[in-house]
């Protein structure tokens, strides 16, 4: 089974292949070193950028006006926070030339804690990603996810930004990409690149096939009764463990992948809540204006008169930081027993 | 200096058919921008930036584009004082009247942007945004494009003074440079003296930025950017570079601001400042090119246009309130 980083590859691969991709690239995108999390090893349009955010968010904007169809990686998400006017201007091309331009490219970059990244590798990005229109924005949590979304981001002629859960990048999958070879070590011997000298190396790629998960659609991972759980990215698999360690106590939960979170799958949210009449969203942004509280008004707002119980948002301390000792990481951002918690008390919750 | 050898040729000459179809352009240019400046004075639009003092850099540059859509074409990163270059290149000024009056008919944004904030697909011109020195980042992706598809075509990035302390410019150099990738670029430093109020003599150490490009391996230049004849082989000789080398060139040209920033500092004349429209009928009325009945026919002509357009605009639809639904994505395509 392929891990995450591992499926980006793969899907890359297939744009390259099919889908008219021409330029991957970023800083450590290229070789030697195929990306500071691999996602980029072996591929053939992939190129090494100055170290230089707006240079690479402007190139991409360039290429996609030419008529090429870029990928362009920001290392951590903690560093394209200098890049937020180019974001707009990606993002209102098409408004704001009414029609006569569309930008189709692909931003990835990793986010998010659980690698003891400390303040400068664990930053969320969705929160204010979601705050700039015109964006697609998509955060797979497994590897299958990971292929398909990133098929559908190339195959939009808009700007879509690609978020991936640093935390997962080496989760491995339980369901196979079409194509992928069923044996982990044949994966990995035809597509990793080996250790020390890789001058003399070339990947031996798997015939992958086309997998697209559509944009705007998220995923029941979990079905139940009792209370919905909406989450995403690193936290959504700790809340599957949880529904599944909470059934055994007879609580049962709808869990929803939102894997896109612009847009917004709102008929299988109000589908669920209005079944359930209780609602956790999960994530681990700081929780001043975060994305969740966007995603809980929208459900108020016509899901109102559903509801048992007052609505919760479990996510990250509104402190400046992620701190790195595991004592303070643990205490920023919701953990596992943070989320069993959360959901046991919802569901206890008096109606 | 470093210039290309063709600007230095002093015997170099424009054929007169040329120097009057410049002259043209620049009245066209001016009386374009003159109409813009009373029509939001008197309330006929919300604000107004532009080009009255540009001219001679401009219209020459518009001459000089190899105009049309795709790779093989010159990419057109500008900024908001680029009118002379869009209408020389056969922009009509119907349409900046409908930008300033944010019609429905306005061909580059339908009433979403600021009157010369140009899109023109069919000829590479890429959405001018008001943010100062972006385009600097996005110009390398377009030459990017070009390099690797062979050809002829350039990318041209337009900006003013000011603007070339943000990254971006830096970031241009140095995306424009990479060793065995230098991209067919021009930078076009338009430098009139001033940010908004703030005297380059305050901020910037040296007024020469062009020579920013040397530690990066690019070749650059000055030049009078009042004198349209100097701008035109300037131009052309970076321009002839750039094609042929498919390397970068940074070119300065010192220009006049005419009406001040824009609208918010009052758009009036300023007399002090020297005007290279003035400068150039002068000098073709001296070559026994143009008398100055004929330079008053050029203008008078120009008059006339710009009056029908004007009374036609009057006549055409705001855009309806809903627009601002319409082209947040663009659709789907098969693939
Ligand atoms: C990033 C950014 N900062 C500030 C502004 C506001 N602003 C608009 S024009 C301008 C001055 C620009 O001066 P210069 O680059 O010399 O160009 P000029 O307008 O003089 O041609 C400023 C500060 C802006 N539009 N964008």
């Amino acid at each position: 089974m392929a891990n995450l980083a591992q499926a980006i590859r793969l899907a890359l691969h297939y744009g390259e292949e099919n889908l008219g991709v021409t330029d991957i690239f970023g800083e450590d995108v290229g070789p030697p070193l195929g990306g500071v999390f691999t996602a980029t090893q072996g591929l053939k349009t992939t190129w090494n950028t100055p170290l230089d955010e707006r240079g690479i968010i402007g190139t991409a904007l360039g290429i996609a006006y030419a008529g090429g169809r870029p990928v362009a990686e920001i290392q951590f998400c903690d560093y394209v926070f200098n890049c937020i006017d180019l974001l707009k201007l990606c993002g209102n091309a098409h408004w704001s030339s009414a029609g006569e331009y569309n930008v189709p490219m692909v931003v990835m970059t990793p986010v998010g804690s659980g690698i003891h990244g400390s303040i400068y590798h664990s930053h969320s990005f969705e929160s204010i990603a979601s705050h700039i229109p015109g964006w697609k924005i998509v955060m797979p949590s497994n590897p299958l996810d990971a292929y398909g979304l990133m098929l559908a981001a190339l195959k939009e002629p808009n700007p879509v930004m690609y978020l991936a859960p640093k935390a997962l990048l080496r989760v491995k999958g339980e369901e196979l990409i079409p194509g992928e070879p069923a044996d982990e070590k044949t994966l990995n011997q035809m597509i990793n690149a080996p250790l020390g000298d890789r001058s003399g190396w070339a990947p031996n790629w798997p015939k992958v096939e086309d997998f697209t998960v559509p944009l705007g659609k998220a995923k029941v991972c979990r079905e139940g009764q009792r209370a919905t759980v909406i989450s995403y990215g690193r936290t959504l698999p700790l809340c599957v463990t949880a529904a599944d360690e909470l059934r055994k106590e007879g609580l049962d939960f709808d869990v929803i992948d939102l894997r896109t979170l612009y847009p917004l799958d709102m008929a299988t949210l109000q589908g669920s809540l209005r079944k359930t009449g209780r609602v956790l969203i999960v994530n681990e942004d700081t929780e001043v204006t975060n994305f969740g509280e966007h995603v809980l008004r929208r459900l108020i707002d016509t899901c109102f008169y559903d509801l048992e119980a007052a609505p919760v948002l479990l996510a990250g301390a509104d402190v400046p930081g992620v701190g790195l000792a595991w004592e303070l990481e643990r205490a920023s951002v919701p953990q596992q027993p943070d989320i069993l918690a959360a959901m046991r008390k919802l569901a206890s919750e008096k109606a | 200096m470093n210039m290309p050898r063709t600007a230095k040729d002093k015997a170099a000459k424009l054929a007169p058919e040329l120097k009057l179809r410049i002259h043209d352009h620049m009245v066209q240019a001016r009386l374009t921008e003159e109409l813009l400046i009373r029509l939001v004075r008197g309330g006929q639009g919300y604000f107004w930036i532009g080009a009255p003092g540009e001219e001679a850099l401009g219209v020459p540059l518009g001459l000089l584009i190899d105009k049309g859509e795709g790779p093989d074409h010159d990419y057109l990163h500008l900024h908001y004082r680029s009118s002379p270059t869009v209408l020389t290149m056969g922009a009509q000024p119907i349409d900046l009247l409908r930008q300033m009056r944010s019609t429905a008919t306005d061909p580059y944004s339908r009433g979403r942007n600021f009157v010369n904030h140009f899109a023109i697909k069919a000829w590479n011109i890429v959405p001018v945004t008001p943010t100062i020195e972006t385009q600097y980042t996005v110009g390398p992706g377009t030459a990017w494009v070009q390099k690797r598809h062979g050809g002829t075509g350039i990318s041209i990035i337009t900006g003013g003074d000011a603007g070339t302390a943000e990254g971006d410019f830096a970031t241009c150099l140095n995306w424009s440079t990479r060793p065995g990738h230098e991209l067919p670029v021009l930078i076009l430093i338009a430098h009139n003296g001033y940010g908004i109020s703030t005297r380059a003599a305050e901020t910037q150490a040296s007024p020469h930025l062009h020579e920013r490009a040397g530690p990066f391996g690019m070749r650059h230049g000055e030049v009078d950017g009042n004198d349209p004849e100097a701008c035109y082989f300037a131009l052309q000789a970076a321009i002839d570079y750039i094609r042929k080398e498919r390397k970068p060139f940074c070119l300065q040209a010192n220009v006049s601001r005419l009406y001040g920033h824009s609208s918010s500092s009052g758009a009036q004349l300023i007399k002090d400042e020297r005007d290279c429209l003035v400068e150039y009928e002068a000098r073709l009325e001296k070559e026994g090119l143009l008398s100055k009945d004929a330079a008053e026919a050029v203008h008078e002509r120009w008059r006339a246009h710009l009056k029908e357009a004007y009374q036609q605009v009057l006549q055409e639809p705001m855009p309806d309130s809903a627009d601002i639904w319409k082209h947040i994505f663009a659709p789907a395509q098969e693939v």
